[in-house]
């Protein structure tokens, strides 16, 4: 067993930047989407606490922590308290994982710029996936009211039909890492970025993601204008906080897992001299990917209900499929030909697949259209 | 050895009682929580054998994927709520003398078949890094490839007669 106290203690504190940087990252996050969607809205946005609204906030971090509790009279008050918190674990746990470097000379002795490297990171990251559907669902049944209890199911729908994507569309990066460690699927995108590679299963992961967050335009679970505010209806001041930080933490933490299977990760231009880069690589990447969700949102109207499960099962999950195939049958012929040259098939192929259901999509909305008019 | 007992000793005594929770509570969402506990605690077990990829299957399986299918039906009917009476009066004597049949044939299996730790242990080439996935890859593709492509076959027949039984019959509406 481990008796060094000092790895005990190098653990400790990497935990505890971890749980900082994501709970700042929160706060920052939030002040940054309401920044950039007033911008792409011509409004300004917040600007008033501080210079350019940078203490905003922490005005509303104020504003939460002094605000009423309420808990409705016939909530289960138990698991009323739980839910909050079950959503908001999950999203810390999930950067055990993630490396943000290689590692450092630090005091004498070498530090890994990562929490564990464990041989299967992959589905680490799945399985606490699949349990952070609880928090929701159990706070849309224990407030027990009804608008709350819709969003609870719809969420728990949404959730357990994206996941399964998900899933499926790591399995090609899997497969190119050739292992379900994080450290070492990044060090296999030294040469190419598996966004290159496999440009379809980065686009299924990314919506799979936007719906296993619940951001919009799969914002379901909150859709304001018919359910109020979903799961959370019935909460207030600090728990409602909670749930606030954990959707941005997910946010933050789902971008982190996205540059590391599909945008290498820490690597950048002299990662090799400088190992410090690498969480400078990882913050870029990662700032990037934000605005490219907090995009999304700004762009995209929310998906009708029924068509978001359709899109989910009857076009998400066939084409993850096809692509595990697709990356298959190319990884094998490379090997078999030993011609790396084979590897181009996948991403050509994947895109060509992947291209079909589009134009499909496109000819049959058009087709409606024009029927209806 | 023996951080490994004292956290085998906590472990069992969780799962023990979440089980005992599952059983007795009045409530079938509580009674779901209680079996999620159960898993994960399982998974933990699995983890101090040494076997990563199988506690996290667990987790992502059972404790992810089939009990938030039990809470979604156990929501969707309103049946959170037992009803205070047996249903099934013949149910209670049953399950004691399946249970106390169980609890002879494991004590006895316990005491005639039970081997020194030694053996247990799995061997030290399948605890190494990734080699241990690779191994159950190999395994599971050349050695059990029949049993394997048999218990999906299973699954799928499952799938599809799911699907057959809630779908609507041609011309019947509703």
């Amino acid at each position: 067993m481990i008796t060094d106290w000092t790895l005990w203690l190098e653990w400790f504190v990497k935990a505890l930047v971890w749980i900082f940087a994501l709970l700042g990252g929160f706060a920052y996050l939030t002040y940054y989407e309401r920044r950039a969607l007033a911008r792409m809205q011509t409004r300004v946005g917040p600007n008033r606490a501080g210079p350019f609204g940078l203490l905003q906030p922490i005005a509303d971090a104020i504003k939460l922590v002094f605000k009423e509790e309420l808990s409705p009279a016939k909530a289960y008050k138990f698991v009323f308290f739980l839910a909050p918190i079950l959503t908001l674990v999950p999203s810390i746990v999930i950067a055990a994982v993630i490396p943000l470097g290689r590692s450092i000379n630090l005091f004498g002795r070498e530090i890994n710029l990562y929490l564990t490297n464990i041989n299967v990171g992959v589905l680490y990251f799945m399985s606490i996936a699949a349990v952070a559907v609880y928090g929701i669902v159990l706070a849309g049944w224990s407030s027990n009211s009804k608008y709350a209890m819709l969003g609870g199911l719809r969420s728990t729908a949404q959730m357990i039909s994206y996941e399964l994507s998900l899933g499926i569309s790591l399995i090609p990066v899997i497969l190119l890492g050739n292992s379900m460690s994080m450290v070492e699927i990044v060090e296999k995108q030294s040469g190419v970025w598996f966004v290159f590679l496999q440009p379809v299963g980065a686009v299924i992961f990314w919506i799979a993601t936007l719906a296993e967050v619940n951001r919009a335009p799969f914002d379901m679970p909150e859709a304001e204008q018919e359910l109020t505010a979903g799961y959370h209806a019935e909460y207030s001041g600090m728990k409602f906080a909670l749930f606030f930080m954990a959707e941005y933490q997910k946010m933050i933490v789902i971008c982190a897992v996205m540059a590391v299977f599909f945008f290498g990760g820490y690597l950048g231009p002299g990662i090799d001299q400088y190992p410090l880069l690498g969480p400078v690589y990882m913050f870029i990447k990662i700032f990037i990917l934000l605005f490219a969700m907090i995009w999304v949102r700004a762009t995209w109207p929310r998906f009708r209900y029924d068509r978001l499960m359709s899109f989910g099962w009857k076009v998400l999950v066939p084409l993850s499929l096809a692509i595990v195939f697709i990356t298959a049958t190319g990884i094998l012929l490379a090997d078999e030909t030993n011609n790396q040259m084979w590897m181009w098939m996948i991403p050509v192929v994947s895109v060509i697949a992947g291209l079909i259901p589009v134009v499909t999509i496109y000819y049959t909305l058009r087709r409606l259209l024009y029927e209806r008019a | 050895m023996t951080l490994d007992l004292i956290l085998f000793l906590v472990l069992s005594l969780i799962a023990i009682a979440s089980a005992l929770g599952m059983l007795l509570s009045r409530n079938a969402v509580y009674s779901a929580l209680y079996l999620v506990l159960n898993f994960v605690t399982v998974a933990v077990f699995y983890l101090l054998l040494s076997a990563p990829f199988i506690a996290m299957a667990q987790i992502t399986v059972y404790a992810g994927a089939i009990m938030v299918l039990f809470l979604f039906v156990i929501m969707l009917l309103g049946a959170d709520a037992l009803p205070k009476s047996e249903v099934l009066p013949w149910q209670r004597p049953l399950a004691v003398v399946l249970s106390v049949l169980l609890g002879i044939e494991a004590a006895y299996l316990l005491i005639t078949k039970a081997r020194p730790v030694g053996d247990i242990l799995p061997p030290a080439d399948a605890v190494n890094a990734t080699e241990n996935l690779q191994q159950l890859g190999i395994a599971l593709f050349r050695e059990y490839l029949l049993p394997f492509e048999v218990v999906s076959i299973l699954l799928l027949v499952a799938m599809v007669g799911a699907i057959v039984l809630t779908k609507k019959e041609k011309g019947v509406r509703n």
